[in-house]
């Protein structure tokens, strides 16, 4: 296991090296002269010139790229051009953002997806069946921003239950501790603000949830068919086990190991940040972040916010690995 | 039985499911009502949430170009005089009285007293003599230079920095406590219009020393509000000074400005009451605004204006006819109608409507293909003739969707035998290879900034700028003389007459298509009064309530 682990790390550093390499070249790629492209149409020449040199852009490719790995190496992200603040110490209310998002979004999409898998494995070809099949087709079709602009018109316009956009009341935002909201309420002592700090998470979490809740739906009933075919449950069953204890003590184990990858998959996509929930429903994570930052040609930002969403895929990635031990203890490292 | 165990299992998450949305629905009904646990009662007082579509960038005025970022820093800091609440018209700010010289050189401002700083120093002369040289000098201790601040406006706006040729200011003298004097190298027409830009406001020089490069994130003024707190592209929270100079003012408790990026979701939250103002509202639904009794529709008055400029060295467009043709045949009225849903105006001159020396006696050029045709004949291109066109590749407030434009222009000219080869390129690209002079026809447009008619006629047609924001290439000897002339001068009906007879000139000269000024529209809830939209897109706060 602890070889298996260490050779795993191993693995991550030409993956990584990589990654730089990418994220690197994002700013030579793009055409023109990227000093030039963030200035815009008032630009002066001696503004471009003292832009060019601040960022480096007048050195030679391999020195430039030396200068980043060596600062990414002591944990320097670089400075935001729109901020001019530290990225490394920008980033991570926009990391705390998207984690509890797609923590939220991960719960209902689990949640319901697996039980909703399960059941339609076990009732195969009943009306709650293709009932499930068919939400979970439109789940997976659908555009997130219009499914977003539906719940916002539905339940904060119209019904007025649920608020519209943000994370918080946003006529009396608290102070931030940890930046995950849930837990700094819980940290100020203050029910009435969980209370509210998870009503805003409900519409973006359905709205981020749904794709993936489709394609857990879908997967845990196909994984759950072929399972419920095997030797071994024809034993169990003849051992005279109900239905229930079939289902989820004996065969739900071995049907989940393609749905724990789904899962992984799916947590490391959202945790990239969904840019389309995000700006619908004001979501200030890691996704707007980027795209805030292509907006204005923030290239550190772009540059180091990709290198850090790509970095979590990454070890999520490697989280499920080391789960299928657990679920599996016939998987072997 | 075992139904039984699906059915327990079943409804129990169902009835999880809804204990976590019903438990809080019960507690408090609408969000707009679990805001006021402060007490909030009479008109006076209260929470305002101001959204837009993006964040600040910075909130040190000076470090910044971003309209979004003097939005906010309006509320927090003043400048020594300020604009008219819906015009470009100077009033008293932190200076209550100024004095030009007879030459022009010399512009003296008495400072009001008793003025405190947000972070309770003494505002006085000294203050606003360290603000701006540390906007004039690179070097300065508060420059901040290392840390990448460039004050880009005021070099724009004061002919370049410390030791540059045309750097305007040449010494500022502290006479008293409160009385300052600037001293400048040549005579600057629109000086004092600087004075009222919030890119100028004063800082408290305490704060600067206190948060050195920080300041961005720090600002400290003497405003009505003063900065709380600011969550990255979420929300900025700013509560009244009590200490405020303006008696009873401001209304408001706090100022809440928030980043809601999806124009329509915007729109959602100030119906569902979550926010009370809205810019950036989509001109397609501003009929819808209008027709819900409990939102109010405002416009900015037009501050701008889209244009499709011809490079007038390029053949055929250096034949004054080709391009007159050019302007007779291009509807404006169906592009204001087709893209700003009504919220334009056809612009005749280069320069906003209500600006200083606007001539509303150019006729401009109507919409007339047999004068087009005519006129084309008479160039010798009756037959027909093929020109290049670059279109924007971003979307501007002036050109707010550059693609359509240019197919709208390409139609409009193919009926009068003009065949348009639609060119695109990269913004960088764009605006570098314009700048060099590579291309026939392009577009662009400008925004103004301190309400005065130099920053765009100069910027846009002098001869000088031929390089840089010139890039119609246009020279006319004439117009440059009456542009430098009005620059000088400091009598402010002398500039406007000289304003007036350059644009009769430019008209003539037809060096580009005056497309449309736009009138941005926004809304708010009917609670908000006293709400009036500064064509800056910057207005002050202080006098607006929230009715109940």
């Amino acid at each position: 296991m602890a070889a298996y682990i260490s050779r795993r790390l191993l693995m991550l550093i030409p993956v990584l090296i990589g990654m730089t390499l990418i994220t690197f070249s994002i700013v030579h790629l793009i055409p023109g002269n990227p000093a030039q492209t963030i200035l815009g149409e008032s630009a002066t020449e001696t503004a471009i010139k003292n832009l060019e040199e601040s960022m480096g852009l007048n050195k030679p490719y391999p020195i430039q790229y030396s200068i980043y790995v060596t600062d990414l190496l002591q944990g320097d992200l670089g400075t935001s051009l729109r901020s001019k603040a530290p990225i490394s110490k920008e980033i991570w209310p926009y990391i705390a953002a998207t984690f509890e998002l797609t923590l939220f979004a991960m719960i209902f999409a689990v949640v319901i997806g697996v039980n909703a898998g399960i059941i339609s494995a076990w009732k195969q070809n009943s009306w709650f069946d293709f009932l499930a099949m068919l939400v979970a087709l439109i789940g997976v079709s659908m555009p997130i921003f219009w499914l977003a602009l539906m719940e916002q018109w539905i339940f904060a316009q119209e019904l007025g239950w649920l608020p519209a956009y943000g994370r918080q009341n946003n006529r009396d935002p608290m102070e931030a501790i940890t930046h995950f909201y849930v837990l700094d309420a819980m940290l100020h002592l203050d029910f009435s603000r969980i209370i509210g700090i998870l009503k805003h998470l409900i519409l973006p979490s359905i709205a981020l949830g749904t794709i993936p809740m489709a394609i857990i739906a879908r997967m845990t009933r196909s994984s759950m068919l072929e399972v419920m075919k095997s030797d071994y449950i024809r034993t169990v069953r003849a051992k005279g086990a109900g239905q229930f204890l079939v289902i989820y003590k004996h065969a739900l184990k071995n049907a989940m190991i393609p749905v724990l990858t789904v899962i992984g998959l799916q947590t490391g996509v959202l945790l990239g940040g969904a840019i389309l929930t995000e700006t619908i429903f004001s979501w200030p994570g890691i996704g707007r972040y980027i795209y805030e930052a292509i907006n204005y040609r923030d290239y550190p930002v772009i540059q180091s916010g990709i290198l850090v969403v790509a970095f979590i895929f990454v070890i999520i990635n490697l989280i499920v690995d080391l789960l299928y031990t657990y679920i599996d203890p016939r998987v072997k490292y | 039985m075992k139904h039984k165990f699906l059915f327990f299992y079943v409804f129990g998450l169902a009835v999880l499911l809804v204990l976590a949305a019903c438990n809080d629905s019960s507690n408090n009904d609408d969000p707009a009502a679990e805001a006021e646990g402060n007490d909030v009662e009479a008109a006076d007082g209260g929470v305002l949430v101001f959204a837009r579509g993006g964040d600040s960038e910075s909130l040190d005025p000076g470090s910044t170009t971003d309209g979004e970022s003097s939005r906010v820093t309006r509320q927090i800091l003043e400048g020594l005089l300020e604009f008219d609440k819906e015009s470009f018209d100077l009033k008293p700010g932190l200076a209550h009285d100024w004095d030009v010289s007879e030459d022009g050189l010399t512009y003296t401002f008495q400072l009001e007293e008793g003025v405190k700083f947000h972070d309770g120093t003494d505002f006085n002369a000294e203050a606003v003599k360290i603000n701006f040289e540390r906007w004039a000098d690179p070097d300065h201790e508060y420059a901040f230079s290392d840390a990448g601040y460039v004050y880009s406006m005021y070099g724009t706006m004061f002919g370049g920095f410390k030791g540059d040729e045309d750097h305007v200011i040449e010494e500022i003298n502290v006479l008293g406590d409160h009385e300052i004097e600037f001293k400048l190298s040549q005579p600057l027409g629109f000086f004092l219009q600087n004075m009222g830009m919030t890119y100028f406001s004063i800082t408290s020089p305490k704060a600067l020393e206190e948060y050195g490069a920080e300041i961005n994130e720090h600002p400290v003024g003497t405003g009505p509000f003063k900065f709380v707190s600011w969550q990255k592209d979420d929300s900025i929270v700013v509560e009244k000074f009590e200490d405020y100079r303006k008696e009873g003012l401001p209304k408001l408790d706090q100022v809440i400005f928030e980043v809601i990026p999806d124009n329509a979701a915007r729109l959602i939250a100030l119906k569902a009451g979550e926010i009370d103002i809205m810019d950036g509202l989509n001109p397609d639904d501003a009929a819808g605004v209008e027709a819900d009794e409990n939102l109010q529709l405002y416009t900015r008055a037009e501050n701008n204006f889209g244009y499709v400029g011809f490079n007038v060295e390029k053949a055929p467009l250096d034949i004054k006819e080709v391009r007159q043709a050019i302007n007779h045949a291009i509807d404006r009225q169906a592009i204001a109608d087709a893209l700003y849903a009504g919220y334009a105006n056809p612009a005749v001159n280069p320069l906003p409507p209500g600006y200083l020396g606007y001539n509303d006696e150019v006729p401009g050029y109507d919409y007339d293909l047999d004068k087009a045709k005519a006129l084309l004949k008479e160039a010798g291109f009756e037959d027909g003739l093929e020109i290049e066109l670059w279109t924007m590749p971003v979307a501007r407030p002036y050109m707010p969707d550059p693609e359509t434009v240019s197919q709208i222009v390409q139609n409009n000219l193919a009926e009068v035998g003009i065949d348009i080869k639609i060119v695109r390129e990269e913004w960088a690209p764009y605006l570098e290879k314009t700048m060099e002079g590579e291309h026939q026809m392009y577009m662009l447009g400008w925004s103004g900034t301190n309400g005065d008619p130099d920053y765009f006629l100069s910027s846009l047609l002098h001869g000088s700028n031929i390089g840089t924001s010139n890039r119609s290439f246009y020279a006319n000897d004439e117009v440059d003389k009456l542009l430098d002339a009005a620059k000088l001068s400091v009598d402010q009906d002398e500039r406007a007459d000289f304003y007036k007879q350059a644009q009769a000139l430019i008209s003539e000269d037809s060096p580009m298509v005056t497309l449309v000024h736009s009138t941005p529209v926004m809304a708010t809830t009917n609670q908000v009064k006293n709400y009036v939209p500064h064509p800056s897109t910057s207005e002050s706060l202080e006098e607006v309530v929230l009715s109940k």
